[in-house]
């Protein structure tokens, strides 16, 4: 049904493929390379608006994502994920590094080529309350993209929009409602039918279930593996809740301070966590079994995170590690595997 | 342990425009002093109107507490005075909420705001309530505690601030402390310094805590007991191990199925409760779960259930045995 427009790269039997199997066959089917990606948003000051400094939200990070996968990318607030997704979608244009996508690097064009390329990739918001414009009903903010991107007449569109409305498990009936007539959960499923109107291959997925509550984040997690499934999409998963992402993820990088510390398999990264900061993070969460949690035991991260405008000179991490040395207040770490693609960026393996 | 606070039926309801909102519906429960107790709910359940009410802090009117008894200390604080109250507010029972940005006074220091519940509640002088921030400040782990004073809490950060907030809270020593929610605008690294610092405070100075969270996962490593609330009722009451090792009522069943864990095994899929909790302006005749609940039976359309004890220490409200699927008085 929403393949009927026959844009989606990706085919049904693509979904067939099991998620170990998509990984292995990875090499021949990425559909997204990230290498070294920065964006850095300038500070000015003064009356001529000098350029006195930069907030380094991304600093440098390069993963891949393979065709039918979710990447997880988990970080705590100002870490620099969501600005990873926007820039990657080239609603940030990067300061330097390349995205390519398909093949075609998106940093390098702009304009109807770039239009054209965002028919392939969409983004669902965190906050279902202020990414939906109040004053639109559902039927157009739904049928938007689809009028941006010229596709069908008035009649065919609003068929679409029923039919997308359905798949994301709203009443067809509420097309002409207004979004302060829905709960959180509802609107989020609007923004998840809006996303999947143009028949995008891949969706920035930016803390779609943050703002929800329990019982209704679950109905939104599943609606979202359900889709993957239906329709072979890849997602780019972003979220601060390590148990969320562990969930919805074939693999996760974890970022801190706009780099990323580590890089593997869910399953890896929880069994096997190298990164001292991930360790500290896996710890932190606190897991609804007080049998387990009486058990557990927690490392404590002193202070803060640092400001992006002003990292630490060496490793971003090294002013909070409790295994700090000499060498990562001085040098950074290379950012490498460590087997079977664990990727890890720290001193104490790096010989 | 004796009891510390006693609540009776409290019912607060809100009329507005719309209607009269149902948000606490005769609710009972107690607290023994030192105990933590965490009560569960997700939002508009009543979980925080309920400890508001408490100590009548909801906004009047459009509020209004309509029934009910709360025993703190040989008192009724619903029948104290204007002036009664304010003396237990902030001195024997503390609170502490969601966002701490919002909840400090931007345009004062820090070592006002601390010193100002010293002042009128202890009857210090400025000096000593200054010299006692101090010594608060570096209880709850700010360095450079002296030099922070003068301070304002935009140059705090997140975790910082609610550090502020909790040395506010136990300035005057309080019985109890009401934590509203405090860890969840917080990051899980700082959740973690938070709530290792609360319970390390609790067992030095001994105080009673009532943890207001929508986080499952929090409560099991902190709670002793648990209260899960429902559109302004408690469905389930237990001990905080039975909770998670033997839930009863349907809703905790469900809670705790829809939540991902990190220590699950791969391609587990989520129990999600289809549908959403009721409008509290115009709740259902039955049990207000009765529309979301896979277990339900007949009576349970008609008849809100009491809450009833099914073991020691744990009850519930509900019709139904959730083992066998039948009614619990079959």
């Amino acid at each position: 049904m929403i393949g009927r427009a026959g844009q989606n790269p990706t085919g049904v039997q693509e979904s067939a493929l099991d998620s170990e199997n998509r990984v292995a066959a990875g090499k021949q089917d990425m559909l997204l390379r990230v290498s070294e990606l920065k964006m850095w948003f300038p500070i000015q000051r003064g009356i001529l608006q000098r350029h006195v400094g930069d907030v380094k939200a991304v600093d440098g990070i390069s993963f891949n994502i393979v065709r039918g996968e979710t990447l997880g990318l988990v970080g705590e607030s100002g870490c620099g994920k969501s600005t990873t997704g926007r820039a990657i979608l080239q609603l940030y244009r990067p300061t330097s590094g390349s995205v390519l996508f398909n093949g075609r690097n998106l940093t390098t064009i702009k304009g109807g080529e770039l239009r054209h390329m965002r028919r392939q990739m969409q983004m669902i918001f965190q906050d279902p309350y202020a990414s939906l414009n109040p004053r639109m009903t559902v039927g157009n903010i739904v049928g938007e993209p689809l009028e941006v991107h010229n596709i069908g007449d008035r009649a065919e569109r609003l068929d679409r929009v029923r039919e997308l409305l359905a798949v994301v498990g709203l009443n067809p009936y509420f097309i002409n409602r207004y979004p302060h007539e829905f709960s959180g959960g509802q609107r989020q499923r609007i923004g998840v039918a809006r996303a999947l109107a143009v028949n995008p291959s891949f969706i920035v997925c930016d803390e779609p279930i943050s703002a929800l509550d329990v019982s209704i984040q679950a109905q939104v997690i599943n609606l979202l593996e359900d889709l993957q499934e239906q329709f072979g999409l890849t997602y780019l998963f972003i979220a601060h809740d390590l148990s969320v992402v562990r969930h919805i993820s074939d693999r996760i990088a974890v970022m801190y301070l706009g780099k990323i510390m580590e890089l593997t398999d869910r399953d890896e990264l929880y069994r096997n966590p190298m990164h001292p900061y991930t360790q500290a993070l896996l710890s932190a969460v606190p897991i609804p079994d007080p049998a387990i949690e009486e058990k557990r035991h927690r490392i404590i991260l002193e202070g803060d995170v640092p400001s992006p405008v002003n990292p630490p000179i060496g490793c971003n991490f090294s002013t909070r590690c409790p295994k700090v040395m000499e060498i990562c207040k001085e040098h950074e770490p290379d950012f490498r595997d460590y087997g079977e693609g664990h990727f890890v960026a720290c001193w104490l393996y790096q010989k | 342990m004796s009891r510390l606070l006693e609540v009776e039926g409290l019912e607060t309801r809100f009329f507005t425009q719309d209607g009269v909102v149902h948000a606490v519906n005769g609710i009972s429960y107690y607290l023994d002093e030192g105990e933590t107790l965490a009560i569960v709910g997700e939002s508009g359940c009543g979980k925080s109107v309920s400890v508001m009410s408490l100590l009548r802090l909801i906004p009047q009117p459009p509020g209004k507490i309509t029934g009910g008894e709360v025993w703190f200390e040989g008192k009724d604080l619903l029948k104290l005075t204007d002036d009664e109250i304010r003396q237990v507010r902030g001195n024997r029972i503390a609170m502490i909420f969601q966002d701490p940005m919002t909840s400090l006074n931007p345009v004062l220091t820090i070592g006002y705001q601390i010193s100002e519940a010293l002042i009128l509640h202890m009857g210090m002088n400025k000096e000593a309530a200054r010299k006692r921030s101090v010594e608060l400040l570096e209880l709850v782990g700010i360095p450079r505690a002296a030099d922070r004073l003068d301070d304002y809490p935009h140059q705090f950060s997140g975790g910082m601030r609610q550090r502020v907030m909790i040395a506010m809270g136990l300035s005057c020593n309080p019985q109890l402390l009401i934590a509203d929610e405090p860890t969840t605008a917080l990051d899980v690294t700082i959740q973690a310094q938070i709530t290792d610092l609360v319970t390390r405070l609790r067992d030095e100075v001994g105080m009673a805590i009532i943890w207001i969270t929508h986080d499952l996962g929090v409560v099991a490593g902190l709670a002793d007991r648990v209260i899960v609330m429902y559109a302004g009722f408690i469905v389930e009451e237990s001990a905080v191990k039975d909770l998670y090792a033997d839930p009863r009522h349907p809703y905790t069943i469900g809670l705790l199925g829809s939540l991902p864990r990190l220590d699950e095994a791969r391609g587990h899929r989520l129990t999600s409760i289809e549908g959403l909790p009721p409008d509290l302006i115009d709740l259902p005749q039955g049990c207000p779960f009765y529309i979301r609940c896979k277990y339900h039976i007949e009576r349970c359309a008609t008849e809100n259930p009491k809450l009833e004890p099914v073991a020691p220490g744990h009850k519930i409200a509900c019709w139904v045995d959730v083992r066998t699927g039948r009614g619990r008085t079959e």
